[in-house]
């Protein structure tokens, strides 16, 4: 259960440091008021998810969990590291990361854990805003000029590569499958391709096919960003140990 | 019991203030364990909600000035949402110039007809799904041009 718990706050964490890049940067004031929205509610999920984890790890703070982990320890999926790029790569990548969060906290409602369960329903509501804003404004990248379409196009060759790590299991996560703890991952990727399918479709783009994905996602390996990212985070907690607001 | 919900209705929400924590539906128990302790039950709005801190610091100050120690908890299900918020406290919203969230809405609240808390006109304009609190996006009335606040449904 602590490795699950803490792939889910390690995800939300790092979409959420990787996105607050985008403040006071946003293209306009109500995006940019929009994307650090977005950013502190995966700030705030993940700070409930570490909360629920330090019960499986005696003696850890929530602050602990989040901040004084090495590199190997962090099990979020590469795609939550990877840069922000243009705006349309920024969008593209919430929009993989909402569409993921919203069928996995539609199954994990139903958890047979119910602290997991209530997370999830919480978190749910949240993220359906983050789907509906991501999804209008890849309507409009697909639908504007030859330059939004060509950076929409590069933004999927990008980060396509990298989905499928979202879906990767952490070492107990099959025992919490037959527990009815957590949904099948192989499952909620399906689910997903469908949707992201559907959608594409509406947008009038296709997703690519049988493309290679990268491995590592859930297992403490990263790509080449992420220590530059964990740097920049942990800097406040290495520097003065125990620091509080 | 009821006295402990009238101590707590003093307490304003600190990102909008003309309404109490009480009517806003965030209190869900409140009760007194002892003689002088009292245990009070809270639900976050939004995972993030930055406001909790100091929700929680108020309720403890304004028992110990009563002599009571409290205590409080923070608790996530039953899951909070805009159904919570009383009548009255819509009213004070609406007043305060936020439009106020449909009530029961479900899926489809992203596309309810916002009314101008101004002029009552249901002539607006979303502006961005997102603004200046987790809680609230930004809308335009096309008929008096007021800007304003809407307090999303959750």
């Amino acid at each position: 259960m602590k490795n699950y718990l803490l792939k889910l706050a390690d995800d939300t964490l790092i979409m959420g440091q990787r996105l607050a890049e985008w403040c006071g940067k946003g293209p306009y004031l109500e995006e940019d008021i929009a994307l650090t929205n977005i950013a502190l509610d995966y700030l705030g999920q993940s700070s409930l998810f570490y909360k629920y984890a330090t019960q499986f790890y005696e003696g850890k703070s929530e602050d602990d969990l989040a901040f004084l982990r090495y590199e190997h320890e962090y099990l979020n999926a590469q795609l939550t590291e990877f840069p922000n790029g243009d705006y349309a790569q920024t969008i593209l990548k919430t929009y993989f990361f909402a569409v993921y969060q919203k069928i996995l906290f539609e199954k994990l409602m139903k958890s047979q854990d119910s602290q997991l369960a209530a997370l999830a329903e919480k978190a749910l509501k949240e993220v359906k805003y983050h789907y509906a804003h991501t999804k209008t404004w890849l309507n409009v990248f697909a639908n504007g000029t030859e330059e939004s379409i060509n950076r929409l196009g590069n933004a999927v060759g990008n980060l396509w590569e990298y989905t499928g790590g979202l879906f990767d299991k952490t070492e107990e996560e099959e025992n919490l499958t037959k527990l009815e703890i957590v949904p099948d991952s192989e499952m909620l990727e399906n689910e997903w391709q469908g949707t992201i399918q559907k959608d594409f479709q509406e947008f009038g783009m296709q997703i690519p096919e049988n493309a290679f994905m990268q491995k590592g996602s859930r297992k403490g390996i990263h790509t080449e960003y992420f220590g530059y990212i964990l740097c920049e985070l942990q800097y406040m907690q290495r520097a003065y140990p125990g620091c509080e607001w | 019991m009821k006295d402990l919900f009238e101590i707590l209705q003093q307490i304003p929400d600190p990102e909008i203030p003309v309404i109490n924590i009480v009517e806003l539906g965030i209190v869900r128990d409140a009760k007194m364990i002892s003689e002088n302790e009292a245990e009070i039950t809270i639900t976050p709005t939004y995972s993030a909600c930055p406001a909790m801190f100091s929700i929680e610091e108020d309720i403890i100050k304004l028992f110990k000035e009563k002599g009571i120690s409290a205590k409080v908890i923070t608790t996530i299900s039953p899951v909070w949402t805009t159904d919570w918020i009383t009548d009255e406290a819509r009213e004070k919203l609406k007043n305060y110039g936020i439009a106020p969230p449909e009530k029961g809405a479900g899926e489809e609240y992203l596309n309810v007809p916002i009314k101008c808390p101004k002029c009552g006109s249901e002539n607006t304009k979303q502006i961005s799904r997102f603004g200046s609190t987790l809680c609230k996006a930004s809308y335009q009335c096309l008929d008096c041009l007021e800007p304003f606040d809407y307090f999303k449904c959750h």
